[in-house]
């Protein structure tokens, strides 16, 4: 294997130090009398010995070798990879935030509880819901909480449900979900049109059902057009709505989960409140429930008595914990500075601009590329690779890999499972014209070179610091750690 | 409007070329029953500096740990981070980057990973480590799920020495699955090995170590125990830091181990984000939940790195995946990283003895004062339990007056503990600021006396 760009641990030289520890102030008793003898380690971790200027090297010159939304456009759907402002960033670090104890009393951070608790009056009237969790600490987790609080409810009743519905086209988190919280899944398919088909889930619906898991708009950018045709379904048959808020972005202001029917929700604050991804975390999932399901929130919550502002352990009903502490709370500090920096006005403009940008998007790149659901989008739209696989023996895989070298992101590609060869774009509206313009560019020169150079796609990327790499090798021989010689 | 570019004009643009009249028609497959009909209510939007101005004002009611002199742990600790650290992990690159599912453009992430992924092995003695989970309460609560997994059995004995934290977590993530949890009691601040905590259906043991009162535990016991009757030993550990001079749980014996990560160059953050660890042996890597980065070679034969095995997770499997987790921690195990190659092993090793050495002078020096007394007679890594002559929580609130944070009382935690505070003390904390917390502590609880004529 030869390697263009060393391991940390291959610049390691015996002896170097990156460090400036203070000697020990306190009297020098023998480390034995302090640690049993057995207890002390044997052999020192195999880390790096390198110098500071070694380590600041090393991670500049790794980072650049990444992309990100500072570098480019990152149309990446379903992820919602809009700007993250700076001045954001830099509330989050005040040292009031970052270097607070969670342990300290209540009546000494009555700052970071005051701004949870506005923060979710916000979120609360944003999603049309009446209470809310900071507990988890992503998507998924929230997922998870939303699903333990329905079984907690329905145990509360004395009911015992079994399961889970889901559509085809739902994210993966959502069956996976609902297994951990012991749950069959039943998978509904979608309809023509690209909503969940009504039929076919009326087919499913009965006592049995605890909750239907719904992504709206779902996973194809289409706006659920009977929404509150399902829900009445669903609760008919006594079963909750729950819904994977993924893809807010594209509804706030304009319609509220809560207005749709739906009891409990989660919100990925990394995708509509703008805190960044950081490489694949952390993010940050509030879920927002109606008030018959309150009462089973995860401990603690936030309450305000008066003008003061304190946490709600005392919740007997509670399904407890999935974390330590509150939340991911520096991530909750970067969404409040959000959202008090947009206001209503500029909340709302955030959803018709997202879907202004991926409808024109799609406009654009209709003559290219197939449309499976040619009808107005929400804030993604999901294209297909299938012509350019018939035409030209070209996957929409290639295709990704061909747009690297054009200086962009890939879209997801082969989600949702439903649609061929698919190709999903979600450009936010913190993009401009100019750039949207130069990704539609790239696309149609791409689908150029489909016809007139297919090898040069297939082959690609050229221009990135590694080629196409092996990842069936890297799944058969895995190599998940770097060893130390001998 | 803030950070949307489009003026007037583009917007009209974009419409024509849409083939629409208005953006409301782009709503037109909303019904109308759902759509909101009026504007939000929410607080008005602030310019840039009304919300620095704001932010500033509520972090300043905050007694964080530049104002109060931290002697509390519990599962946060106050080590002193490398400025290097975040100005490198903060740069854009990194920040704002998502799972490197590109690899070709994601190599910085991906290889800075794989770093993680080997320093972590390297400092708990394990083979395998995960891209990071959530934070150590749920890597424990997944582990106990992996141990179920593995051993297809459904009893759990969770020793009360864990972080109660964690405990609960535990409880959450197993009670839908059927798993019985049973817990171990504690004594003299330790889980005593006991071959009746074993049986042929116990697919796992839990105990963390050091421990949640900073105590010792026997692990190498403890996984002779659960080994001998075809159980898992599961380690869950609040500061991995403790193992720069502790032998590390694979060597005693850990087939999972689920720790917390903040305490490798990430913030107190008031309790997020953190970084949850999860490592293991690597016969069991295929039940592993979370992320896992390899090493391969591109079409030109050179190394380069991808997401791999990901077979186990939801977006291929779906409801038989090993978890659901998608979006991780990858942020706070890129600083974990980079404060690990900062450190190396001599610094692991120099700041965990100087952790030991300076918490022990702490925990020598309250034993002294006149009605305080330590819990437990056992050696401690950074922590350890006080007997007070207040009630814990009446203490700590009095030392928050002289700037100290005194601790965490464990009467929340713990029956019987109403008098007792856990209290920690890292390399960031110096002999003077012990000096004056000390002399704190005695004043506090004269003037405790006081209040209360005589009685504490």
């Amino acid at each position: 294997m030869r390697a263009d760009f060393p391991l940390i641990f291959e610049r390691s030289v015996p002896g170097r130090r990156g460090f400036g520890l203070p000697a020990p102030d306190v009297p020098s008793v023998p480390l034995e009398q302090l640690v049993p003898p057995g207890a002390l380690r044997s052999r020192p971790p195999a880390l790096p010995e390198v110098s500071e200027l070694d380590v600041v090297r090393h991670y500049t010159q790794l980072s650049h070798r990444n992309f990100s939304i500072d570098e480019g456009f990152y149309p990446l759907g379903s992820c919602t990879m809009k700007y993250n402002p700076k001045l954001h960033e830099e509330v989050a670090r005040l040292p009031g935030f970052a270097r607070l104890h969670p342990y300290t009393p209540e009546e000494l951070v009555q700052g970071a509880l005051r701004l949870l608790w506005e923060l979710g009056e916000e979120l609360r009237e944003l999603a049309g819901m009446d209470a809310v969790t900071f507990q988890p600490a992503a998507g998924a987790h929230g997922e998870l909480v939303g699903l333990l609080m329905v079984r907690a409810y329905f145990a509360s009743r004395g009911e015992r449900r079994t399961r889970v519905i889901v559509p085809d086209s739902a994210h993966g988190t959502n069956p996976a979900t609902a297994a951990m919280v012991g749950y069959e899944v039943v998978t509904v398919r979608s309809d023509s049109r690209g909503n969940l088909d009504l039929a076919a889930l009326e087919e499913q619906l009965d006592h049995r059902t605890a909750a239907l898991m719904l992504t709206n708009p779902n996973t194809l950018g289409l706006f659920e057009e009977h929404v509150d045709r399902i829900a009445e379904r669903v609760h008919a048959v006594g079963a909750q709505m729950y819904l994977d808020g993924a893809n807010f972005n594209a509804m706030v202001g304009v319609t509220r989960p809560g207005d749709q029917g739906f009891d409990v929700m989660h919100m990925n604050l990394h995708k509509t409140f703008s805190t960044p991804h950081g490489g694949g975390g952390p993010g940050a999932g509030v879920v927002a429930v109606k008030a018959h399901l309150e009462p089973f929130l995860p401990v603690p919550v936030v309450v305000r008595e008066g003008d003061r502002y304190r946490l709600d352990f005392d919740r007997p009903q509670s399904i407890g914990r999935v974390r330590a502490f509150y939340g991911n709370f520096a991530n909750l500090v970067r969404a409040y500075a959000y959202v008090r920096s947009l206001g209503a006005e500029g909340l709302r403009a955030v959803a018709e601009h997202a879907v202004l940008h991926a409808n024109y998007v799609r406009a654009r790149l209709a003559p290219y590329y197939e449309i499976p659901y040619p009808r107005v989008c929400k804030h993604e739209f999901v294209a297909s690779g299938v012509r350019q696989k018939k035409r030209d023996g070209v996957t929409t895989k290639d295709i990704a890999k061909r747009l690297l070298d054009y200086g962009f992101h890939a879209p997801t590609v082969y989600f949702p499972l439903i649609v061929e060869e698919a190709i999903m774009v979600e450009p936010t509206e913190t993009e401009s014209l100019q750039t949207l313009e130069a990704f539609v560019d790239a696309m149609i020169a791409i689908d150029r070179e489909c016809r007139e150079d297919p090898e040069k796609v297939r082959t690609a990327p050229h221009t990135t610091p590694v080629g196409r790499l092996d990842e069936v090798r890297a799944a058969r021989q895995p190599d998940l750690r770097w060893k130390p010689k001998g | 409007m803030r950070y949307i570019p489009t003026t007037p004009e583009e917007r009209e643009h974009m419409l024509r070329v849409i083939g629409v009249r208005s953006v409301e028609d782009l709503f037109a497959d909303v019904p109308e029953a759902v759509r909101l009909r009026r504007p939000l209510r929410l607080r008005p939007a602030l310019s840039d500096p009304e919300v620095v101005r704001l932010l500033r004002s509520l972090a300043d009611h905050n007694g964080h740990a530049d104002r109060l002199t931290c002697f509390a742990g519990a599962g946060a600790y106050d080590h002193f981070i490398p400025p290097a650290v975040w100005q490198l992990v903060g740069r854009g690159e990194f920040l704002t980057a998502y799972t490197p599912y590109q690899a070709e453009i994601m190599q910085g992430e991906l290889q800075a990973t794989y770093e993680y992924q080997t320093m972590v092995c390297e400092l708990l003695g394990m083979e395998v480590a995960n891209a990071s989970m959530y934070d150590g309460a749920s890597a424990l609560g997944e582990a106990v799920v992996m141990a179920r997994d593995l051993t297809r059995r459904d009893r759990v004995v969770l020793s009360q020495a864990v972080h109660p934290e964690y405990r609960q977590v535990v409880r959450t993530y197993t009670e839908p699955l059927g798993i019985r949890v049973v817990e171990w009691r504690h004594e003299s601040g330790l889980t005593p090995p006991d071959p009746r905590a074993v049986d042929g259906s116990t697919a796992a043991v839990v105990v963390q170590h050091p421990n949640f009162f900073g105590c010792l535990e026997d692990v190498r016991a403890w996984a002779e125990l659960a080994h001998g009757a075809g159980a898992l030993l599961v380690v869950a550990c609040a500061d991995p830091l403790a193992f720069g001079l502790l032998e590390p749980p694979g060597t005693l014996g850990a087939d999972i181990v689920a720790a917390e990560g903040q305490p490798l160059g990430n913030p107190l953050n008031f309790g997020g984000p953190y970084l949850g660890i999860v490592a293991t042996r690597e016969q069991f890597v295929r039940r592993m939940p979370g992320r896992l980065v390899g090493a391969t070679v591109d079409r030109h034969g050179r190394r380069g790195f991808v997401l791999t095995l990901q077979t186990r997770e939801q977006h291929i499997r779906r409801e038989k995946a090993t978890s659901n987790i998608c979006t991780n921690e990858a942020l706070n195990a890129l600083a974990a990283a980079v404060y690990l190659s900062l450190l190396g092993p001599q610094g692991v090793r120099q700041v965990a003895e100087l952790c030991v050495r300076k918490a022990h002078y702490l925990k020598s020096r309250i034993a002294e004062l006149p009605g305080f007394h330590l819990a437990f007679p056992g050696p401690t890594f950074h922590e350890f339990v006080v007997r007070t002559p207040r009630s814990g929580e009446a203490l700590v609130r009095a030392l928050a007056r002289e700037g100290f944070l005194g601790g965490v009382p464990l009467g929340r935690f713990y029956r019987g503990f109403r008098d007792a505070l856990l209290v920690c003390v890292t390399e960031s904390r110096t002999r003077e600021e012990m000096d004056t917390f000390v002399a704190a502590l005695e004043r506090a609880v004269r003037r405790g006396r006081r209040a209360v004529g005589g009685r504490v």
